[in-house]
Formats: structure tokens, C-alpha cells, sequence
């Protein structure tokens, strides 16, 4: 339902997608339609609670990406209470959230996505999974994304509680001062995680690249679609997570919008298909052109490529490097090709290391000075992250009391919905002809499904990474002539 | 609804309100045969659980009654009872239970008559308002 | 064929938050991998209904169901895994209790299609379209499972064995689980796999905690910056550590926030009616408007006492009364 899914994707999804693809007399693809079942609800049963228990409350929207939520809430309070948090709170929120990109990218990277490259589109399935990417990359390297994960976590845990369902954020600043200990531990692990987003780039460069059927793969007109992007940039035009503007360009490159925070309304809105639980949102200013993609096309995508694309490059040094070199490789600006996500999201994850070696090194990072509390009368407030999937936005009105009466949330995965649903159309009908259906259609339309959703797949955010995934293929409205469930 | 007839459960102290109830007794006052005693030996023992359960288990209306305030033989149980029942009773309107159905009152070992009225008076607006049914739970809902 | 027990994950309406929690075991995972032989694991193995139908009942020994009964679909496969299982866990807060989507049981399905699909600010849909379960399109017909207009916990469907609330579990607490199994020492039937002692009891700011605690008034997070060392309810704050469950290490009051009660009551405790009585124990105000100003800072009682725990409030879900 639309509900959950407009709340958060990966949460809403259950872990089960449904794809229903609908043959012609020929046996060829007529129709496919990627369904999500599920929906919460958080958008209404929100109302009545407490202003200050958003961030936690929302954050069960996804226990995977937890903090995007956390983020976006205690934002929308600071919004909503007309409150600037003080340096300190700042400067801890914005190192709290580069540590969560870092984990989740990367976990995203060899749990889920990853072996896919590392191991191999065409891999044994049992060994496609983390394991497998061990046996690829080697014992050493595999103990070493563990243990790179683990120190992540502990940190975050030192700053906000816990890594799943933080605590630190409240509106005008955190709960916790960070100890001159804590940001020890902090700068050691930043120049750490720096070195280890340069070894998984080189890997990925090493295995991925440096072969031409994967490169063939990414480039394929199978995961190409022409569609415009959203992303939050600074003043620079820089890629930023936190804050900042949030620009949208064309299926050319040129930017269309440029909207702070607070109009996301007058950009952005959403469809509702009678057959599905999740919402299809579109710039407003072209309107619902259909689930199609092209110039014409009002559809958008977020998630990190999209964030690339959006943006004139990256904030810190080594990441604009590569950067450059992803757009030069694959020769254009905007790049279309969905797979390349992969790639975008190592960048990231290198410019969030980075990015944590400033941070952990600023003076105010261990001030006591975490709270403003001047706080006005709360009204409306609309608080926007970039979470590891894309665009965050959330959206309160709360009464005089502090008590919500309204909830708008727009979630990350929901912004490519529509994508989604042309992505798995349009693999279903290249690779299923005359009625034959064979294992590697389904490893196809995996692939494309996978690469549109790492948050759809939030299940497979745990260990090996695949979804749930269930096709069925029908001959008229009630004949069903074949069900595959992934294997 | 005429012919409704409510279940009432009423939690009263042993020392003045199960007393004036007593007293009302002694007094040939009547009192609804609705209302179904229970004591307690203080307003304070008395946990809001027990009050949900009373709901959960078929009162269609529940009432606690205690010594007069400054009168509580355990020096302030009545007053704990106070406190907890005035955020019972905002937490019942917020799963749709008319405040109504609750009341918390005080009567003293000697007023026999402040009996009879509160428990007909409960009575009469619980009649009022109809069967309580608490929503749910699977045995109805779910095939 | 393996002989090593045969264990299965499943999730309902949930977060994903509990699968983090299997991630989280860090390099035990590899040590449980050899242990257990997982069958269906839907978020990290391919998932196959079919597969699961195949299997003999009672071949699975443990199920670790975690995610809230919202849907018709999870009510189906939940029933499926019952069947084909010995022993059913309900694994954390959403399974055992509810969890946040429970909170929508102050709500109901009508309100919550009428603001996901047709007030929202950002919703443009003039013709009032709202999800169907089924739908014809094109000649397709498409279906969709029905969305509850109650979320239940896990054991209104089926019967559970043993029960690990937690919002997450932590990853101690699942490792305690799991060794417990293979070891043959599970507790009796329908036991909660943690402490029966409140939260109170293990943490550390309990020191700081006066013997008779008096507040004059409930202090919110918006009105106070909470100081880091001393006893939430002595400053005024609400924490669900009275009410909750021990177990989880207290994470959140080592982070400066106060408990909200994930782990959800102690054995046969309404958490709504067992807070309840804290606070108004502890309330210094003696009239009626007193007692009314001092709790005047607490408008969301049930949200905030049932926050993880409101399919099995003793109230039920809210009904429509005048």
C-alpha cells in the first residue's frame, strides 16, 4: 500500500515484493506490474504523539536505514520549533550521519548488492552472498568488513544510544556531549575508514571494470532509463547528506528545480494506482505522464547515482577523483544506467570517510554546548536528508501543545517506484520471448530489481541479498501458466 | 437500550466507602443491582490494572470509591489513587472509552446516603451510554 | 541431508530492525551458520513459499517470526511456518506486543487509506483511487493482501512457544536464545527468553535515584535538556524503566534519553496500568487541579505508556464510542 511504502520502502516492503507479468497470445511480455503489499500507516498513527518522540518513532520505519529517519525527524523539529542547534549539535549530527552512510553503503555493497560483481551474476545462488564475497576478496579482506562495521557501529552506538533506533536527536541539538575519548576513537577510525573506501573502490575497480562483461552488463539498454534526478547539494553544488538545497535536473543534466526545504510541496507529488500499496511521486511542474520514462516523463529518481548526477561533484578530494573518473568511464552526465548505482555508492562511501576526518577533527565536536533551547511555539516543520537510498522528506504540523496533528513523509524508495515498475517491465519483455521462461530471466530481473531498490530490499539487508521474489505468469486475467519463485 | 442492563463494578475501601455502603444497607436504602462490590483495603491497592481488567472482562462501567481526602487510614493511598486515575481516565478517551465510564469518588463511613446516590447515578449513565465492548482482539475480528 | 537443526526467520510488519540484529552478532554469525542449517530466511536466502508448503510438518525446529499481523498475508504465512515448525519464537517487540505499527491501533484502516492516498499535501489523486485487493488493468488482474483494520501480535494468529520482546533484540540476547535451543535448555512453554525484572534494577543511574521519588510536575525533552548522570523520573522525565523489562543493557540512558519501554512488561504486567501506577505514586500534587497541572505535560498517555505494546493493552484498540 501506498501507506507504507510512502512512509519507508524497506520497511513497507516486508521483504516481498510481487511481480505479475502478463503474456500475449504470442507468449510474449504484454504487461508486467512489480506490486508491493504492504503499508503501516506511520503517516496517521503519528497524530496524537508527542513532537519530541518523532525521531524515535520514525525511525521504525526501517531498522535499516534508522538514522535517515532519525535525521529527517529531528530536523523537522528544529523546523518546526524554529530552532537553529547549536555548532556542537551540529557538527555531532552531521558526524553521526556520515558514520551511518558509511555503514550502510558499505553494507549495501558486499551483502547485498555486491555479489552480484564480486561473486557473479552467474554464480552458483549458494554463493551468492556474503560468503561467497569472502571466498572472492579473501579471508583477510572479509575480516576486515567486519570488523570495519563493527568499530562503525560500536561508535555510533557511543554517540547515539544504539546503531538500531538512535536516541541522540532532539530539536535544537542532541542528548549526549561527545568526550574528548569518544572523539579520539572517532578521528583514528576516520583515517581507517578512508583507507578501507579506497580498497573497496579498488576492488570493485579490479573485479568489476576490469571486465568487460560486466562493464557490457552496466552499460546495457536493459538497465538504461532516461529519467531526471534529485539530490541535496551545498552552496557549491557540492553532494552534501545533511543539508543543504535540494536540485533536480533533466534527462539532460540541466537543472529544473532548485527548492528549499520547506516547498518540497510545490515540487514534488504523488500518484496512487488502485493495484499497489506504495505512491508514485513526479515534479509537479510536469505532471503524471504514466509510468513511463523519457524527456516527457514527470518521474524522478534518488539514491546515490541520482545524488551524483544532481550534483557538480564532491566535497573532499579523493572522492571528486572518482567522481570524475565515473563520469569520463561511462562517457556522459547525466548517466542512466542503473547499475552504476553500485559504483556511486562506493564514491559516497569514500566521501563520507573523508568527510568524518574533517568532522572528528573540529574544534566544537566536544563542547558542551549540545542544546539550544530557545524553542518558539511549534507549527509546521519539514526536515530533508539524504538517506543512503535517496531524498528523506519529512513533514510535520503539530498544535501548541507539542502534540502532531499531521504527518507527510516521503520516502527515499517511494521516489522510484515508478522506476521500478519500468525497470522490471522492460527486462521481463527483453529476456522472455515465446513463452520461455528460464532461470537467467529471473537472475535479469533480479538484477534490475536490485539495482533500482537496495531499500526495497531492505531484507536482504541482513545476509545474502536477494528479495523475495514471486512471478507469475499469467495468460488472461485468471490463467495462471507458470510461477516461478526465485530460486 | 431500555432493557440494558449494566454491569458496574465498584472498588471501594474497607474502611469508609465499603462502610457507608454498609450504612446504607442498615438504613434500608437501595442501591442498583448493577453495581457489584469489591473491597479493597485501600484506594490506593488499587492498580489501574485491575480497573482494565474489570473493562476487558465486561463492566460496562467501573468506580472507585475511597475515604474523603485527608481521611485515608493508610495516610495518603486515597490521594495515590487521585493521581493515577486522572491520567487513567485522559488514557481511556484515547482508545475511545467515554471518560464516563470511570468514576472515582469519595465516600465516608457514615454517608450511607452519598452511596445509594453515586452508585445510582453511575448506574443511570452507563445505562445512558450504552454496552461497553473492548475492540480488538482476534476472537472476534480474525477467521 | 544435514542433520543440524533446521531453523527458519520470517518477518511480518516490521523494520528490518530485527534482521540488523542477526547482522549485529558481527563474526558470531559464522559460528551460528555452523550450528543451524537456516531452510527459509526470506531477507537474506531466496525465499520459497512452495518450498515451505513441501516440508513436512514440525521439520523446521525453530522459527524466529519477528513483525507485527497487519496484513492477511502475514496472518497466512505465519500460520504456514506454525505448521511446519517445533518450536515458534515471536522474536521482538512487533511480534510480541505490537510494536510501533500497533501504535495505528489508536486508529483505523479507514483513516489511515483516507491520509496515505488522499489528504496528504503532496497527493494529487481527484478521483479518490485507494489500493484494491483485487484490480483489473489492461486486462490483468492484479491482487493485494487485505490491510487489517486491527494490528495484531503474533499470538492472536498462532500459538507461540517462547517470546524475545525488544525493539530491536539485542544481539546478546539473540546469541542467548539460540545457544539455549541447541543446548536442549529452553525453558518451559510460553516464557519470555529474558530477565523478569524491570529495567530499574540493573540501570546504573538507579544510585542516583532518591528512595521516595517526588516530582511536582512531568518535565518534557522540549522544555528540558536532561542532565547526564542523575535518575530520569527524579528530574521529571518520563522513563518507561518502572514498567519495562529488563535486558537490554540500557542503551538509551547511556545515550541521555530515557527509556520508552521497547522491551515491553514483566511477566503478566499490563505496561499501561503498571506505569500508570508509578507516576501517579511519585506525583507530588495533593487536589485534583494540582494533580491536573502536573500531569498536563503528558497529553499522550497511551502513546507513550503502550509505545511498543498496544496490541496487548488490556483496552484493545480504540473503538468509536460518543
Amino acid at each position: 500500500m501506498g501507506k507504507v511504502i510512502s512512509i519507508d520502502p524497506i520497511t513497507r516492503l516486508e521483504g516481498h515484493g510481487k511481480i505479475d507479468i502478463f503474456l500475449n497470445d504470442d507468449g510474449n511480455v504484454d504487461r508486467a506490474f512489480l506490486q508491493i503489499p504492504e503499508l503501516r500507516g506511520f503517516e496517521k498513527f503519528v497524530e496524537g504523539r508527542r513532537t519530541e518522540e518523532m525521531p524515535q518513532i520514525t525511525s521504525r520505519i526501517c531498522g535499516v536505514c534508522p538514522t535517515a529517519h532519525h535525521m529527517a525527524a529531528t530536523k523537522a523539529l528544529d523546523s518546526l520549533y524554529k530552532v537553529v542547534p547549536t555548532p556542537a549539535a551540529r557538527t555531532i549530527r552531521e558526524l553521526f550521519y556520515n558514520l551511518f552512510m558509511f555503514e550502510d553503503h558499505l553494507l549495501h555493497f558486499y551483502f547485498l548488492g555486491g555479489p552480484d560483481f564480486i561473486v557473479g551474476p552467474d554464480a552458483p545462488k549458494k554463493k551468492r552472498n556474503i560468503l561467497g564475497v569472502i571466498d572472492e576478496v579473501g579471508i583477510e579482506m572479509g575480516k576486515k568488513v567486519i570488523e570495519i562495521r563493527k568499530r562503525c557501529r560500536a561508535l555510533m552506538a557511543e554517540l547515539g544510544g544504539k546503531p538500531v533506533h538512535p536516541v541522540l536527536g532532539l530539536p535544537g541539538g542532541v542528548a549526549k556531549q561527545v568526550t574528548e575519548e569518544a572523539r579520539k576513537e572517532l578521528a583514528d577510525f576516520a583515517v581507517d575508514a578512508v583507507e578501507f573506501a579506497r580498497i573497496t573502490l579498488k576492488a570493485f575497480n579490479d573485479i568489476v571494470l576490469e571486465n568487460k562483461s560486466y562493464l557490457d552488463l552496466i552499460l546495457s539498454e536493459s538497465y538504461y532509463l532516461e529519467t531526471s534526478y534529485m539530490g541535496m547539494v551545498d552552496d557549491s553544488l557540492k553532494i552534501n547528506f545533511y543539508d543543504g538545497d535540494i536540485r533536480v535536473v533533466d534527462q539532460k543534466g540541466k537543472e529544473i528545480e532548485r527548492f528549499k526545504h520547506d516547498d518540497y510541496a510545490d515540487i514534488i507529488a504523488e500518484h496512487v494506482e488502485p493495484w499497489t500499496y506504495i505512491k508514485f511521486p513526479y515534479l509537479r511542474k510536469i505532471g503524471w505522464k504514466g509510468i513511463v520514462d523519457g524527456t516527457d516523463s514527470g518521474i524522478y529518481r534518488v539514491a546515490p547515482l541520482a545524488r551524483l548526477n544532481a550534483s557538480e561533484g564532491m566535497a573532499t578530494p579523493i572522492a571528486q577523483e572518482e567522481y570524475e573518473r565515473l563520469f569520463e568511464t561511462i562517457g556522459s552526465k547525466p548517466v542512466h544506467n542503473t547499475l552504476a548505482n553500485h559504483w556511486a555508492r562506493l564514491v559516497e562511501t569514500l566521501y563520507a570517510a573523508e568527510h568524518l576526518v574533517e568532522l572528528s577533527g573540529r574544534e566544537e565536536l566536544t563542547s558542551p554546548d549540545i542544546r539550544n533551547m530557545d524553542l518558539s511555539t511549534p507549527d509546521e516543520g519539514v526536515g530533508i536528508v539524504e538517506a543512503p537510498r535517496g531524498t528523506l522528506i519529512h513533514h510535520y504540523e503539530a498544535d501548541e501543545r507539542g502534540i502532531i496533528t499531521a504527518a507527510n513523509l516521503i520516502v527515499a524508495t517511494v521516489a522510484n517506484s515508478a522506476a521500478m515498475n519500468i525497470g522490471i517491465e522492460r527486462a521481463a519483455k527483453k529476456y522472455i520471448r515465446n513463452g520461455e521462461v528460464n532461470d537467467g530471466l529471473l537472475n535479469m530481473v533480479e538484477m534490475a530489481f536490485r539495482a533500482y531498490d537496495p531499500c526495497l530490499s531492505c531484507a536482504t539487508h541482513s545476509l545474502p541479498g536477494k528479495m523475495p521474489l514471486q512471478i507469475r505468469l499469467m495468460k488472461d486475467a485468471d490463467t495462471v501458466i507458470g510461477k516461478i519463485i526465485r530460486d | 437500550m431500555s432493557n440494558f442492563e449494566p454491569n458496574i463494578i465498584a472498588f471501594v475501601c474497607n474502611w469508609c466507602s465499603y462502610a457507608g455502603a454498609d450504612q446504607a444497607g442498615e438504613q434500608k436504602l437501595d442501591y442498583p443491582a448493577n453495581v457489584k462490590l469489591i473491597r479493597v483495603m485501600c484506594t490506593g491497592r488499587v492498580d489501574p490494572q485491575f480497573v482494565m481488567n474489570a473493562f476487558r472482562g465486561g463492566a460496562d462501567g467501573v468506580m472507585v470509591l475511597g475515604c474523603h481526602p485527608g481521611d485515608c487510614h493508610y495516610r495518603n493511598g486515597n490521594i495515590k489513587a487521585l493521581r493515577r486515575f486522572e491520567i487513567f481516565k485522559n488514557m481511556l478517551g484515547q482508545f475511545g472509552i467515554n471518560r464516563e465510564r470511570f468514576l472515582l469518588d469519595w465516600v465516608a463511613a457514615g454517608e450511607g446516603q452519598k452511596f445509594q446516590k453515586v452508585t445510582t447515578e453511575m448506574t443511570e449513565k452507563i445505562k445512558g451510554l450504552g454496552p461497553l465492548v473492548i475492540r480488538g482482539y482476534v476472537e472476534s475480528e480474525v477467521v | 541431508m544435514s542433520d543440524k537443526p533446521k531453523v527458519a526467520f520470517y518477518w511480518c510488519a516490521s523494520c528490518g530492525g530485527c534482521e540488523e540484529t542477526v547482522v549485529d552478532l558481527e563474526e558470531k554469525i559464522l559460528d551460528v551458520v555452523k550450528a543451524i542449517d537456516i531452510v527459509f530466511w526470506p531477507c537474506a536466502m531466496d525465499p520459497k513459499y512452495s518450498d515451505l508448503e513441501a516440508m513436512d510438518d514440525g521439520e523446521i525446529a525453530i522459527s524466529f517470526i519477528n513483525g507485527a499481523i497487519r496484513t492477511s498475508e502475514q496472518e497466512h504465512i505465519s500460520k504456514l511456518l506454525r505448521k511446519k515448525s517445533g518450536v515458534v519464537i515471536a522474536f521482538g517487540s512487533c511480534a510480541v506486543m505490537g510494536g510501533i505499527p500497533a501504535l495505528a491501533n489508536l486508529k483505523n484502516k479507514k483513516d489511515i487509506f483516507k491520509r496515505s492516498y488522499r489528504d496528504s499535501p503532496t497527493n494529487v489523486n481527484p478521483e479518490g483511487v485507494l489500493p484494491q485487493t483485487e484490480t483489473d488493468l489492461d486486462g490483468c488482474r492484479l491482487s493485494l493482501p487485505e490491510f487489517y483494520d486491527t494490528v495484531y501480535k503474533l499470538d492472536d494468529v498462532i500459538e507461540v512457544d517462547y517470546y524475545m520482546p525488544g525493539c530491536p533484540p539485542t544481539p546478546a540476547n539473540l546469541e542467548t536464545a539460540v545457544q539455549a535451543a541447541l543446548k536442549g535448555e529452553l525453558p518451559e512453554k510460553g516464557a519470555v527468553l529474558l530477565p523478569d525484572k524491570s529495567l530499574c534494577v540493573s540501570c546504573d543511574r538507579n544510585e542516583t535515584k532518591p528512595d521516595d521519588i517526588t516530582i511536582s510536575r512531568i518535565r518534557r525533552l522540549t522544555e528540558v535538556q536532561a542532565d547526564p548522570e542523575e535518575c530520569f523520573l527524579a528530574q521529571g522525565i518520563i522513563c518507561m524503566g518502572p514498567a519495562t523489562r529488563d535486558g537490554c543493557e540500557y542503551p538509551c540512558v547511556k545515550g541521555n534519553m530515557p527509556c520508552t519501554g521497547c522491551f515491553g512488561p514483566v511477566s503478566d504486567a499490563d505496561q499501561g496500568a503498571r506505569m500508570i501506577a508509578s507516576i501517579g505514586g511519585i506525583i507530588d500534587a495533593d487536589d485534583e487541579g494540582e494533580v491536573r497541572d502536573a500531569v498536563s505535560a503528558m497529553p499522550d498517555p497511551a502513546g507513550t505508556f503502550y509505545r511498543y505494546s498496544l496490541s496487548s493493552s488490556l483496552l484493545g484498540k480504540k473503538r468509536e464510542e460518543r
